[in-house]
């Protein structure tokens, strides 16, 4: 299907254009969202689309599907309650990395380590965007900020492991220049039965790249281009290598780490009415 | 058939919950109102229905939030601090109308307070807690068969207008025990839901009204696809920009409670044919007036009451109509003096309005409102 087609199916009619920068990578993400759903052949009746506050969680709003744009970092309790309360909608969380990591960040650990089945995109550009370029949890230390205007000293999030630590069971990163993968990794999600969590390495153009001196919006895709490495070549490096990778800044794309070892919460909730039902404690 | 038993206020909540329909329940343990969560973790699944121990109080919230956009009758419940905690979610549901029952079950505060001690000292925050111009339904139970009632009366306001409903509990009616008749099957019981679209999928707009100004609410996943934000939004329920936009959100969401005051607001009239003085109350506080109103009749002294059983909205009609009436009227609260702000706005000078406000832990005897009275009264 052309984006034209996919626009046409999958956008809400007249809520074009949207707000984003030129630039940012927000449009592509959400692009791949709707292409790993069309690729899924989902009905859109059977999709709910959670998001919290901030540039990433207005892609909600623009989808025609049941969509919630909630409170700032609310999105996971909110998809909770929808996925709780009818496990039938494939529940897709849209969040950015302020809303998800720093405010929203208890709200992650605990749907990771419920193993509940919802999708989350973290749309990150390292950055608060909308409120004019504050650093977030995901800002790389020493980098500049409106709130950092001597650099950033602290360290930011490696979020990939922090949720597999919490208990998510599908692990995943992608950016906005591995697009073909990019919505691979989100159908894989989508399908995951649990808790799945797509960290999408995205750009900012204009409140983390000009503060930052990174260059023209291509640029930054040329940085995510020479930075992301493969999974399958990555495990291939010795520790030695990995470690000189990390600090060149580089970082490993693909499936990170998946198990279909822990049950998934509604079907585990589903044994409790079992049970309830049975007169047994 | 009935079952007489002896229940807390806590428990009584429960099954009018589960008599209401309810099946979704978000919380996070906090007394004195933990007890309604333990309920709802054995009796939900029971019935089919769903319970969530959130990681916090806002969570819990907005758990409840999804599943009543998954078309779930939810509740979650609560005591001050964590009552702060909510009222974030609690104005997205009110910014978005979505139908769902908060308890509230007070205890002295600020901030941690006085954890098993009762208190009316949230009165005010149910009204004004979240940020914003917003409108709300709060009800106040007395007694313990009227936990069950009214809490079944809130899931009927809060399907009926779109709006959260608190249960404005306090420790003395939570947790205390009374006998009460509860019919052995809840199946008669009627079910109140939100209204439903009547037009096609496609020409569905979220938030568009007939004259009830409440807009239909279908479920997610029913084949109406709809978008749900806490920002300004037209009938389309898209987020729009304008002054108009503003005003007509903030106007509508005002009138489809306002205009049904009728009802909405209930009031209970106690002794009050013939008063000429009046105490005003509500929830547990409420229950040392009987005792004290039959104490000052018994000495010659016409004393009746106002029990106000709807607390939010406020009964402005029939405060007013009750200060035309009477020579002078007490306002009993078990808090510093929230309320009564709002009884001497109506009243506006009618008649005298005096405080007996209560706040070191413990309700007030008869004893001591009797006392009050009598000095209110100057006898």
């Amino acid at each position: 299907m052309s984006y034209a087609e996919l626009t046409e199916k999958y956008f809400r009619p007249g809520r074009l254009p949207h707000i984003w920068c030129p630039g940012c990578g927000h449009g592509i993400t959400t692009g791949a969202i709707i292409k790993a759903i069309d690729g899924l052949g989902l009905d859109k009746n059977d999709v709910a689309v959670v998001s919290g506050i901030g540039c990433s969680s207005r892609a909600s709003g623009y989808l025609d599907f049941n969509t919630v744009h909630s409170a700032h970092g609310r999105a996971l309790p909110v998809a909770t309650g929808v996925k709780l309360a009818n496990p039938e909608l494939n529940v897709i969380v849209c969040t950015g990395d302020g809303d998800c990591t720093a405010i929203g960040g208890n709200h992650l650990i605990h749907a990771a380590r419920r193993n509940i089945n919802v999708t989350v995109v973290l749309f990150n550009n390292n950055i608060y965007g909308m409120t004019g370029g504050q650093y977030s949890p995901m800002t790389p230390t020493g980098s500049k900020a409106s709130t950092a205007p001597y650099r950033t000293i602290e360290q930011p999030f490696n979020i990939t492991d922090l949720v597999q630590a919490a208990g998510a069971t599908f692990v995943a990163r992608g950016t906005t220049f591995h697009t073909a993968q990019l919505v691979d990794l989100i159908k894989k999600g989508i399908q995951h039965d649990g808790f799945s969590f797509i960290e999408v390495v995205s750009a900012c153009p204009t409140s983390f790249g000009r503060a930052n001196k990174c260059g023209s919006p291509g640029d930054m895709m040329k940085w995510q281009r020479d930075h992301a490495v493969m999974k399958l070549a990555w495990d291939k490096m010795d520790a030695e290598k990995q470690a000189e990778a990390k600090a060149a800044g580089k970082f490993p794309i693909g499936v990170l780490f998946e198990t279909n070892a822990i049950k998934e919460y509604t079907k585990a909730y589903d044994e409790v009415i079992a049970i309830a039902q049975g007169g047994k404690k | 058939m009935s079952r007489i038993l002896l229940l807390q206020g806590n428990q009584a909540v429960v099954e009018g919950a589960i008599a209401a329909g309810c099946r979704f329940f978000g919380g996070y343990p906090i007394t004195p109102s933990t007890e309604v969560a333990e309920l709802l973790a054995e009796k939900l699944p029971q019935v089919g229905g769903k319970f969530i121990q959130m990681e916090d109080e806002i969570a819990s919230i907005g758990a409840c939030i999804g599943a009543s956009l998954a078309g779930k009758k939810a509740m979650t419940a609560t005591s001050g601090p964590g009552f702060s905690l909510k009222q974030e979610l609690l104005g997205l549901a009110c910014a978005s109308e979505i139908p769902l029952v908060l308890v509230n079950v007070q205890r002295v505060g600020p901030s941690t307070g006085q954890p098993t001690s009762p208190s009316q000292g949230d009165v005010m925050q149910a009204r004004w807690g979240t940020h914003g111009d917003h409108w709300i339904i709060a009800l106040a139970p007395t007694t313990v068969p009227e936990c069950f009632t009214l809490t079944q009366r809130a899931y009927e306001l809060s399907e009926k207008y779109r709006v959260p409903v608190i249960m404005l509990m306090d420790e003395v009616v939570g947790h205390m025990r009374e006998r009460i008749d509860l019919p052995d099957s809840y199946e008669d019981i009627a079910q109140p839901m939100r209204k439903q679209p009547t037009c096609a999928p496609e020409e569905f707009k979220a938030y568009a009204t007939d004259e009830s100004l409440v807009p239909a609410m279908p479920a997610f996943g029913s084949g109406y696809r709809w978008h749900v934000t806490g920002l300004v939004h037209d009938e389309t329920g898209f987020p729009k920009g304008t002054g108009a936009a503003t005003v007509a959100q903030t106007d509508r969401q005002y009138h489809k409670i306002y205009d049904n005051l009728e009802d909405i607001v209930e009031v209970e009239e106690y002794k009050l044919d013939d008063a000429e003085f009046a105490i005003i109350a509500f929830g547990g506080a409420a229950r040392t007036a009987y005792d004290a109103i039959d104490a000052a009749r018994a000495e010659g002294l016409k004393v009746g009451m106002l029990r106000c059983i709807t607390v939010w909205p406020f009964p402005e009609q029939q405060v007013k109509t009750l200060a035309s009436k009477v020579q002078g009227i007490m306002v009993h609260e078990l808090n510093r003096g929230q309320y009564v702000t709002e009884v001497e706005r109506v009243v506006a000078g009618v008649c005298p309005v005096t405080l007996f406000g209560k706040y070191d832990n413990e309700p007030a005897t008869p004893e001591e409102m009797l006392a009050e009275i009598k000095k209110a009264m100057g006898k």
